[in-house]
């Protein structure tokens, strides 16, 4: 990479940190939320989202998110709701995922970290909402199908994002490790992240310095590790610049 | 005013496949509704608030405490069709 | 003596004189369905062996009771008389179907209605029209025709049904029978099919106003399992009944007397207000500006969620699946749009697609947002005169029952049915429509009363005192 000094180039990334809670059950019924079970053996029709059959909030997801929102220095809003976002996909059974958009339970926090000459930095938080997970696809390529499992359908989640303030891939790894030192402390979650209980996606793009507005960005999903993340980082700030230098334009994309 | 190709376009976001004959028929039933429901455009509602909830109702939760699931056998007996414990649905290509 | 004719409690008294068994009024209820169910066809399903249960409880309800195709019995069918739900068996008990079997009723079968209560005459339903019992060439209305139809026929003794924006009263109205719809989160919608959830409201239809708070007293309450029903004392609503109204002010909102209200409904309902004027209650005409506005709100916000709430039924876990014949897509997408294609009759394809609009990007703030903007003023409209009104007085339904297919192919004559009803839903209130008076057709027309809510006492207060002075509510069919 170019030293600090002749760079042309800024960094800007922002992160979103999708968080499993443990809670002793889902967001929105009484199936234990429990991980590495046998398939479909913790649904009911709240969470298979059958016909009739309604959402009631667990209020330890709340203190949770609550208490995650005081650790990162959130406003908690004393009014929330709760939105629906509607998509068409078998691991979605209601075919929308119940999420807050409007009024979300934590709001404009922030995090400290140490960026690379040892100097204290704050990064914004956006925002933090509570949500509900997904179930499980499991493609069978022998028999030409997918399959799905429920036990996850609504395990609760809290969506952690950043502002886009993040300046390089190092940041981003220190970010997640303080991020994932205060989420321990507070004992709502055990962020392993190979178990799928802390997930981070980055919306990565790189600009002139000195320029404000954002440059065309590429999302990097479902990196399974810290290192993964600063590694995806770096690779997408090298390709960006790269491309830039030799006259293509980036096009967006998800990289997954 | 609303066109066959825009009739065809929430088709497509309500995922419901119609055939050419029917978008047509729906464009005009559509047509004829929404310009009914546009005499709401006389009135001005710029200071008003939403109601999307007659109750004031807050604070409705439930403990986090474990209720009993459904079996396996029982949730997928619902199903149309199931595999080895999952519910099993044509393949979806990523 | 025809048991099936008689009331449940004139049937209770007569149980607890051993003047009757349950049996035999279940048996006098399968005779009537017997005779009359091939013409009025109120029944999708009917259940050959109800159990009786020997009950000793004083409290015991063992009555026949019909069930509208919405909401979910453990391990039986329940469709909403859709096609897409064909084969659907819910794995649980909807909490209203729970209060009913602790209560010994006996169910006899799920009634027909609008596909997904989408309707206001029971013509959209796969499995055809249901036949208003007075006058078999007519619609009984709807939703919940079959429900209304299977009481007025004497092939139930009496039924539930929901109400999203009069699905119970415009019904009743039709079949002369009566209709109430509780205040919104007074019943559990839990295990209720929804339609739309702001708006939907379980309710009873019975043959009268003592009925209809009795079968009230066992469906209502709070259910931890419904975050919207209401965490209030439930009073005994049959203490409710009382022959006096001496005092009670009533508004007659001048908007429902105008242009498209059939005259001989109108006469009826004004005989109506004065039997009540006579009893001692004063009326005054009073005015809700936004009533021409109902219709159009209700639309925007009963097909936007239901846009939503019906997304669910693709093809995935239950009822049908449809697979394309040639791949357009993808397997799974052309499952999608294939399922929907053929398990939505046209009605319900109307209606996600007019609520999927209005929630699309674009359109969200001059349709939906908009809606509920509107919904505001019209629920103010009623805040506002029930701080001076114990009620508010009106027909049910502009006209009496109209002919099968004679507005099937004009959606927005349908929908302007709804007209008196509707703002009973978006404002959450109560509202009961009994019998008033009879066309010169022989159609029954409907009486409608609005109080605020949680104030369901004072509706059947007034419902009864005006059906002791009258006897609209002892006519029964022949059939």
């Amino acid at each position: 990479m170019t030293a600090t000094a002749t760079r042309k180039y800024e960094t800007v990334i922002g992160l979103e940190v999708h968080l499993q809670f443990d809670t002793a059950t889902k967001i929105f019924c009484g199936c234990a939320n429990k991980f590495g079970e046998t398939p479909n053996t913790l649904t009911c029709p709240v969470c298979l989202g059958l016909p009739g059959a309604l959402p009631v909030v667990n209020a330890k997801a709340l203190e949770y998110a609550i208490k995650v929102g005081l650790a990162l220095n959130c406003t908690i809003n004393p009014f929330v709701k709760f939105d629906r976002k509607n998509y068409f996909y078998p691991d979605c059974p209601k075919a929308y995922q119940i999420s807050q958009f409007d009024l979300p339970i934590c709001s404009n926090g922030h995090l400290m970290i140490e960026t690379a000459d040892g100097e204290p930095k704050k990064i914004l938080i956006n925002r933090a909402h509570l949500e509900e997970d997904a179930g499980k696809l499991i493609h069978d390529n022998a028999n030409n199908c997918s399959l799905v499992d429920y036990n996850r359908t609504g395990t609760p989640l809290l969506e952690i994002v950043t502002e886009p303030d993040l300046r390089s891939a190092e940041e981003a790894y220190n970010y997640l490790q303080n991020l994932k030192l205060t989420l321990q402390y507070l004992n709502v979650s055990d962020c392993d992240m190979e178990k799928g209980s802390l997930r981070c996606d980055a919306n990565i793009s790189i600009r002139l310095i000195g320029e404000t507005k954002l440059g065309t960005k590429t999302e990097l999903k479902n990196m399974n590790s810290f290192k993964a993340v600063k590694a995806g980082l770096e690779h997408e700030i090298n390709r960006h610049e790269a491309a830039l230098e030799s006259g293509q334009t980036i096009v967006q994309e998800t990289r997954l | 005013m609303i066109s066959e190709k825009d009739v065809q376009y929430v088709a497509g976001l309500a995922r419901i496949h119609l055939k050419d004959e029917e978008a047509n028929r729906l464009t005009k039933d559509l047509e004829k509704i929404l310009d009914y429901i546009n005499k709401l455009d006389t009135l001005d509602v710029t200071d008003v608030q939403p109601t999307s909830h007659v109750l004031p109702l807050k604070n409705v939760y439930r403990e986090d405490t474990v209720r009993p699931s459904l079996t396996q056998q029982e949730s997928l007996k619902i199903s149309v069709d199931q595999h080895e414990g999952s519910f099993k649905v044509p393949k979806v290509i990523e | 003596m025809e048991l099936n004719k008689l009331t449940a409690h004139e049937l209770l008294d007569l149980i607890k004189n051993k003047k009757a068994t349950p049996q035999e009024i279940l048996g006098s209820v399968h005779e009537q369905i017997e005779k009359s169910e091939k013409d009025v066809k109120a029944y999708v399903r009917i259940n050959e062996n109800t159990v009786v249960a020997t009950a000793s409880d004083e409290r015991s309800v063992p009555i026949p009771i019909g069930i509208k195709d919405n909401m979910c019995i453990l391990d039986q069918e329940t469709t909403c008389s859709s096609k897409i739900l064909k084969g659907f068996k819910a794995p649980y008990n909807a909490t209203v179907i729970d209060k009913l079997k602790k209560s010994g009723a006996l169910l006899i079968g799920n009634t027909n209605m609008d596909e997904f209560a989408m309707g206001s005459s029971t013509e959209n339903s796969c499995y055809g029209t249901t036949h208003n019992p007075w006058k078999l060439d007519c619609v009984p209305g709807g939703s919940s025709g079959g429900s209304a139809a299977a009481v007025a026929a004497n092939e139930a003794i009496w039924a539930i049904g929901s109400d999203t924006g009069g699905s119970i009263r415009q019904p009743a109205s039709f079949c002369g029978v009566v209709g109430m719809k509780p205040t919104y989160g007074r019943v559990s919608r839990y295990g209720l099919i929804a339609f739309a959830s702001s708006l939907d409201q379980i309710g009873p239809i019975t043959k009268d106003v003592a009925d209809s708070a009795l079968l009230l007293n066992i469906i209502a309450g709070y259910d931890e399992r419904d975050s919207t029903s209401v965490d209030m004392p439930v009073p005994d609503y049959t203490q409710a009944l009382e022959n006096n109204v001496k005092g009670l002010k009533i508004g007659i909102p001048k908007e429902y007397f105008v242009e498209g209200l059939d005259p001989e409904v109108k006469d009826a309902v004004m005989t109506a207000i004065e039997v009540l004027k006579k009893q001692g209650a004063t009326f005054e005409e009073v005015s809700l500006p936004h009533t021409d506005y109902g219709i159009a709100t209700y639309y925007i916000t009963a097909t936007s969620e239901a846009s939503s709430n019906l997304a669910r039924y693709d093809g995935v876990q239950y009822g049908i699946r449809e697979l394309a014949k040639k791949t357009r897509k993808s397997p799974l997408l052309d499952m999608y749009d294939e399922t929907r294609a053929v398990g939505f009759g046209a009605e319900v394809k109307r209606r996600i697609m007019l609520g999927t609009y209005s929630l699309s990007s674009g359109y969200y703030d001059a349709y939906y947002l908009k809606g509920l903007k509107v919904r505001t003023l019209i629920k103010n409209d009623f805040d506002k005169l029930f701080a001076d009104f114990d009620a508010i007085i009106g027909p049910t339904s502009p006209t009496t029952a109209f002919k099968i297919g004679d507005r099937v192919n004009d959606p927005l004559s349908m929908y302007l049915s709804d007209i008196y009803t509707v703002s009973a839903n978006l404002s959450g209130i109560p509202a009961i429509s009994l019998p008033c008076g009879f066309s010169k057709e022989k159609l029954p027309i409907g009486l409608h009363i609005m109080t605020k809510p949680f104030a369901e006492e004072m509706l059947f207060r007034i419902a009864y005192t005006y059906e002791q002075n009258t006897q609209w509510h002892k006519q029964r069919v022949e059939l």
